[in-house]
């Protein structure tokens, strides 16, 4: 059977070369079925699909759909942004990645947590103040509507898309691991159940199935971490020199490893990692949920608490599994044991199973269960998560504005949009099945990239620069866009692993194209609006003043919508 | 009624909003970016420094470094909270009771 690499694992993707080696899923080795991780996922399913129920009664109005009406509160909002951002990729490919090289796995734990500080420094409450349900409303506010909105919404849809493809082929992968269901039956299950989820519950039943889910990572995580540094006594020191004396590279895991061959690739990895954070559509949808600016800054710096809490967490899991997984005959495959001599190469279903051993090994057959369970949850999260955002910008931005120039009927809106999931949905479902046995490992770092790109340099100068214009932000967006999408085609993750040309032959050396293609989209917009001596740009850059007082002050912001 | 814009541009208050929280905004960012791209830069250029063990045991220096990295994002991100929750609120508060009649 063809090696599945590092699939799931959509995460690792950043650094393909690496990731490759880390994270192979051999899909031979089902795990046995298990009966209470399966009772566990029913109990989740039925519930979720409660308030499912419960929030369809509530989602009438268009604001409802896609915002929960600005009803959420701050702390909701940090769990369930949370929710969205901590995917199966980052538990189970981080976990995995520590596993196998140790502190490499922190450096990329950093990495996805640094933009964080800054989407609450520069962009959350502005965006709050500016827009009502997609980021485009705050990029097109002052900006030509149409043109603005048609590059916002290819910029988000191209992200979720790609994210959405990683999250559907990891999703079919996992779930026939861990439930021994085929991968087809799995994948039509995870779009089924987002098509349910967000056709009829739209934001308020999106949001609590990512509560839910943060709450029960977050809950397994700490069991799991507990459990470890338990058995060695609450020290890590004893922690850590078990995980060296019994891993085959000792001491060496202690330390970066292989991860970072190239500084330049390096800091071109870390510019997307931390812009692409502020330029995701899913999560800049999230700021509109809550009732004002205020609670939209609280709601990062709790998410930004919780999501660092995590990472911090699995780093212990990942050496946890090295020190219990490793050294357990019951967790390794004798054929691949027999042949490497090493238990980290030997795990059963390659190192993205580590947290999920770890949890047998720790906590037995219920808890692996649960956790198994969890990781089920957070792929539903995840995936509605996005569904509900390229649903809004082809229903919001594609539809409302731009088709009906900004006046369409409500209830015409909310049923596009309802259609516009379904219909992402059943794409998501035939491309995950498309994309079974591809690699699909660069898509989230590409995801990324064109978040970083397009998306945020656009967003940021539309906030804070008088002197954008509409052509200046077209242009230089598009530029961002399309090279992303070229640097990664001709990056060696897919040049070599994906399309199969020679080794060493792909045209771009970087494994993520974010620092050429972030700095044509940045000196695209610069270049573009101050050569536009448009009519246009005039009303471009009169109209700044006044979304400036906005921006800071709140005034004449869209407001929460009565309970 | 609200005000217009103009208007509110001429308030101290609203000067003063401006000034401060795109000072410490600006400034925070670059912090996190400098501590960022400083553990990147060691990662790429001086891996084994990050690997000298502290005192005999085998954890490394590394281990708390990156650690702090996560913790000062958190850190700065409370910063940038707690300031504006005291200080900005209030200012916004008025620059909007000012400017409704």
């Amino acid at each position: 059977m063809r090696k599945l690499s590092c699939l799931l694992v959509t995460s690792l993707v950043c650094f393909p070369t690496f990731a490759l080696a880390a994270g192979t899923i051999d899909g031979g080795s089902k795990q046995a079925v298990n009966w209470a991780a399966i009772g566990m996922f029913i109990g989740f399913v039925l519930l979720t699909l409660a308030i499912t129920y419960w929030a369809s009664k509530r989602t009438v109005s268009a604001a409802d759909f896609y915002s929960a009406g600005g009803g959420i509160t701050a702390g909701q909002n940090g769990l369930a942004i949370a929710g969205d951002y901590m995917s199966a990729a980052s538990f189970l490919g981080i976990s995995g990645l520590v596993y196998t090289s140790g502190y490499d796995g922190l450096i990329y734990s950093v990495g996805w947590l640094v933009g964080w500080p800054v989407v609450t420094f520069l962009i959350a409450e502005q965006l709050r103040n500016l827009g009502k349900f997609t980021f485009a409303d705050v990029a097109s506010f002052r900006l030509g509507q149409t043109r603005i909105r048609v590059l916002a919404a290819c910029g988000s849809l191209v992200t979720v898309a790609f994210y959405l493809i990683a999250q559907m082929v990891g999703a079919g992968k996992l779930i026939q691991l861990l439930f021994g269901l085929e991968y087809w039956m799995a994948v039509i299950l995870v779009g089924g159940l987002m098509m349910i989820y967000v056709t009829f519950g739209g934001m308020k039943a999106t949001t609590w199935v990512q509560i839910i889910k943060a709450v029960l990572l977050l809950f397994g995580a700490t069991f799991m971490a507990g459990a470890v540094l338990y058995e060695f006594g609450f020290s890590p020191e004893a922690l850590f020199a078990k995980a060296t004396e019994v891993h085959p590279k000792k001491i060496a895991i202690m330390e970066p490893g292989s991860l970072i061959s190239n500084p330049l690739s390096a800091i071109s990895l870390g510019l997307a990692l931390m812009f692409g954070t502020a330029g995701l559509p899913h999560i800049l949808m999230r700021f509109f949920t809550v009732k004002d600016a205020q609670a939209a800054r609280k709601s990062v710096f709790y998410a930004t608490g919780f999501i660092g809490y995590f990472y911090i967490l699995t780093f212990i899991i990942g050496f946890g599994a090295i020190t219990l997984v490793s050294t357990d005959l019951a967790f390794l495959d004798a054929g691949i044991l027999e042949k490497t001599k090493s238990g980290i190469a030997a795990i059963k279903g390659g190192s993205n199973m580590a947290a999920i051993h770890l949890a047998d090994a720790v906590g037995g057959n219920l808890f692996l269960g649960f956790i198994s369970a969890v990781a089920f949850a957070t792929i539903l999260a995840v995936v509605s998560g996005l569904a509900l955002a390229g649903a809004s910008s082809i229903s919001h931005d594609i539809y409302a504005m731009v088709i009906k120039g900004g006046n369409a009927d409500e209830q015409d809106e909310v049923r596009v949009s309802k259609i516009a999931t379904l219909f992402l949905g059943v794409l998501a479902i035939i491309l995950g099945i498309i994309f079974e046995n591809q690699n699909v490992a660069f898509m989230v770092g590409l995801a990324f990239a064109i978040a970083a790109s397009c998306n945020f340099p656009v967003l940021v100068m539309s906030i804070f620069w008088k002197g954008l214009t509409t052509r200046g932000a077209l242009i230089g967006g598009f530029l961002g866009l399309t090279s992303a999408v070229i640097g990664v085609i001709l990056s060696p993750a897919v040049w070599e692993v994906t399309l199969g040309f020679a080794k060493g032959s792909a045209p771009v050396r970087l494994d993520n194209p974010a620092i050429f293609s972030m700095t044509l989209a940045f000196v695209g917009i610069w270049l573009f609006s101050i050569l536009d001596r448009s009519a246009r740009a005039k009303v471009d850059r009169d109209g700044f003043d006044a979304q400036f007082v906005r921006s800071q002050t709140g005034i004449g912001a869209a407001g929460a919508t009565a309970h | 009624m609200l005000s217009s814009y103009e208007k509110i541009e001429q308030d101290p208050n609203y000067q003063e909003l401006v000034r401060r929280r795109s000072s410490l905004g600006w400034t925070l960012s670059l912090i996190m970016l400098i501590i960022y791209f400083g553990f990147i830069l060691l990662v790429a250029y001086a891996p084994k420094l990050l690997g000298t063990p502290i005192g005999t045991g085998v954890i490394t220096i590394g281990i708390p470094i990156g650690l702090l990295v996560i913790v000062s994002a958190f850190l700065l991100t409370g910063i940038y909270v707690s300031k504006a929750n005291s200080n900005y609120d209030p200012l916004i508060r008025k620059i909007v009771g000012a400017n409704q009649s």
